[in-house]
């Protein structure tokens, strides 16, 4: 499906307010076609009322959002036709059977995706019949991802998709999505599982108490945050306290040295050339470089700083 | 447009089909309201051949049909609101028209399954004769607009309740007050002061149940009425403007989700 240089998603200084309080800070942030990109956050980060200003079930308060170019509230009637969405919960017909509700919502689509087809691949087949409020929490889950798909959208924008899944569930659904990427879907999904996002996503914006507090590919996000490791073998027993006044440094067992924090080039020549003063004979050099888990921890513990990469 | 109005109806059959307790007590409620007031009142009238029973039953029908369309369509769409339903339905294409249309056929369905079961009680149980031809038209707009009236109405109404547990108190409020003051359980109406009898007549169940009278009473009956006549043409003006204005009130007040507001 080809959109020109129309960005799938489009926001751009979006607020949402409950009240008095603010879920959405002034968020900005773009999704490219035909990418998956995955929102981080804790509960409450805001991720999902960023979520529902995308989808057009609420106005924001401040703020602009183009859905593939459209405008998700004025021009809901043209963009719904071209969306997928999965939602967190409810809003199943809960008498109805899996079947009848996947068939009703594919009569909704003017070229809907085989519901035989979808039955089958996500494993809902032996519960066709079975109606909604009887099925376990991961099959409800397998449904609604169903529902989002149904129509061949353009854009589908999933709400913790793996949530309750099991883990067969989960690869499934991880599947489907890298298969939709590769028709040249773009995905928009919240998660706070960082395997999620690092096996997922192209892009992804961590969001912090309403804000974006970092933007980037893993890749990048990981490399913005550098080495924090790094371990040399020397010889044991050496006198430490010159390079304890610049770095957080351990000898965890004699001969082995940790070095740890946030470690730029400038920080590793100047731990080496230490050892080198020192006369020490370094046997081994090896570093660790952040996940995108030790980022993800960091940025939204309370006392960390932005980090900016940009997409 | 159509075919999507048409599967939404199907489920939503089906759905307030495998809801049991829905079904008995909203379905089979106004059947043993009649069976009950009929047994209980069973004199006659001074008219010839028309026991109380009978007036009853023609009048029970707007009451089926008030509490199917208003209640059930006012209760079902606060739950679908509040449950996520609407919001879900929201994001697909489906356009708001086949959402409603889907839910008035769930209601159509369901008002004549009802009327036909009160008449059914009415002619088995309380000997009340089946009307010719020309009454069976009347009966015909009458049912329509009174299905519509009330289905546009309930879905108004749905908007202010704040909470779907409380939706069916909420909405039984209004219901039950216009029933003793529309001459459904209190008949003849002149029983009632006057000033009563001027505000039922702003609301159109006292023209739903007249206007059932009219069809299944002989015409002698209509000295009963307030007017003494069966004022069938002012029936379907009031009856119409009460389709206008729930219309009106659905369009202006009608929400996706619940915190939109």
């Amino acid at each position: 499906m080809v959109g020109g240089d129309v960005a799938a998603v489009e926001v751009r200084d979006v607020v949402v307010r409950y009240g008095d309080t603010t879920a959405v800070k002034g968020v900005s942030l773009s999704a490219q076609r035909g990418r998956v990109l995955a929102l981080l956050g804790h509960n409450g980060a805001g991720k999902t009322s960023l979520l529902q200003v995308c989808e057009g079930f609420r106005r924001p308060d401040a703020g602009t959002a183009r859905i593939l170019g459209l405008d998700p509230v004025a021009e809901h009637d043209a963009l719904m036709p071209r969306l997928g969405i999965m939602l967190q919960s409810g809003g199943v017909y809960p008498w109805a059977a899996a079947g009848e509700i996947l068939r009703l919502f594919a009569s909704f689509a003017a070229n809907p995706l085989s519901v035989d087809m979808l039955l089958d691949r996500l494993g809902l087949r032996k519960v066709e019949k079975t109606r909604f409020r009887r099925l376990s929490g991961g099959e409800q889950q397998r449904l609604s991802l169903a529902v989002a798909l149904v129509g061949r959208p353009e854009l589908v924008f999933l709400d913790e998709p793996t949530a309750g899944m099991d883990t067969e569930a989960r690869h499934t659904t991880w599947q489907l999505i890298e298969e939709l990427r590769a028709d040249g879907v773009s995905v928009l999904l919240t998660t706070h599982l960082l395997d999620e996002a690092e096996r997922l996503a192209d892009d992804v914006v961590i969001m912090r108490s309403g804000e974006v507090a970092a933007t980037g590919t893993p890749a990048e996000l990981t490399a913005a945050a550098g080495i924090d490791l790094l371990e040399v073998r020397a010889d044991p027993g050496l006198d430490l306290v010159g390079l304890r006044a610049r770095h957080e440094v351990t000898e965890k067992s004699p001969g082995e040295y940790s070095i740890t924090g946030a470690l730029d080039t400038r920080a590793l020549a100047d731990v080496l050339a230490w050892f080198a003063t020192a006369d020490a004979h370094v046997t081994a050099v090896s570093s660790r470089r952040r996940t995108l888990e030790d980022v993800y921890l960091s940025l939204t513990s309370q006392h960390s700083n932005t980090v900016g990469v940009a997409i | 447009m159509t075919s999507m109005s048409l599967s939404r109806g199907h489920v939503e059959i089906l759905q307030f089909l495998r809801d049991r307790t829905s079904v008995i007590f909203t379905f089979l409620f106004p059947a043993l309201l009649l069976l009950l007031f009929g047994t209980i009142f069973g004199d006659s009238y001074d008219q010839p051949g028309v026991s109380a029973s009978q007036v009853y039953a023609a009048s029970m029908l707007a009451y089926g049909i008030l509490t199917t369309g208003f209640v059930t369509m006012g209760a079902g769409l606060a739950l679908d609101r509040e449950d996520g339903t609407l919001k879900r339905l929201r994001g697909t294409p489906l356009p708001i028209m086949s959402y409603l249309i889907g839910k008035l056929l769930l209601v159509l369905v369901l008002a004549v399954a009802e009327a036909a079961l009160l008449i059914l009680v009415g002619v088995l149980v309380y000997d009340m004769p089946l009307p010719d031809a020309s009454h069976w038209l009347t009966f015909s707009w009458l049912f329509v607009l009174s299905v519509v009236a009330c289905t546009l109405l309930g879905i108004a109404v749905s908007g202010i309740v704040k909470h779907a547990r409380n939706a069916g108190a909420i909405l039984n409020v209004p219901v039950v007050v216009l029933q003793f003051i529309s001459g459904v359980f209190i008949h003849p109406i002149t029983q009632l002061p006057s000033w009563l009898i001027t505000v039922a007549s702003f609301f159109p169940i006292k023209w739903m149940a007249q206007g059932f009278r009219y069809v299944f009473l002989p015409d002698g009956m209509k000295s009963l009425e307030a007017a003494g006549s069966w004022e069938l043409g002012r029936t379907a003006l009031v009856l119409g403007a009460w389709c206008v204005i729930g219309l009106v009130l659905c369009l202006t007040t009608f929400r996706w989700s619940e915190r939109d507001r």
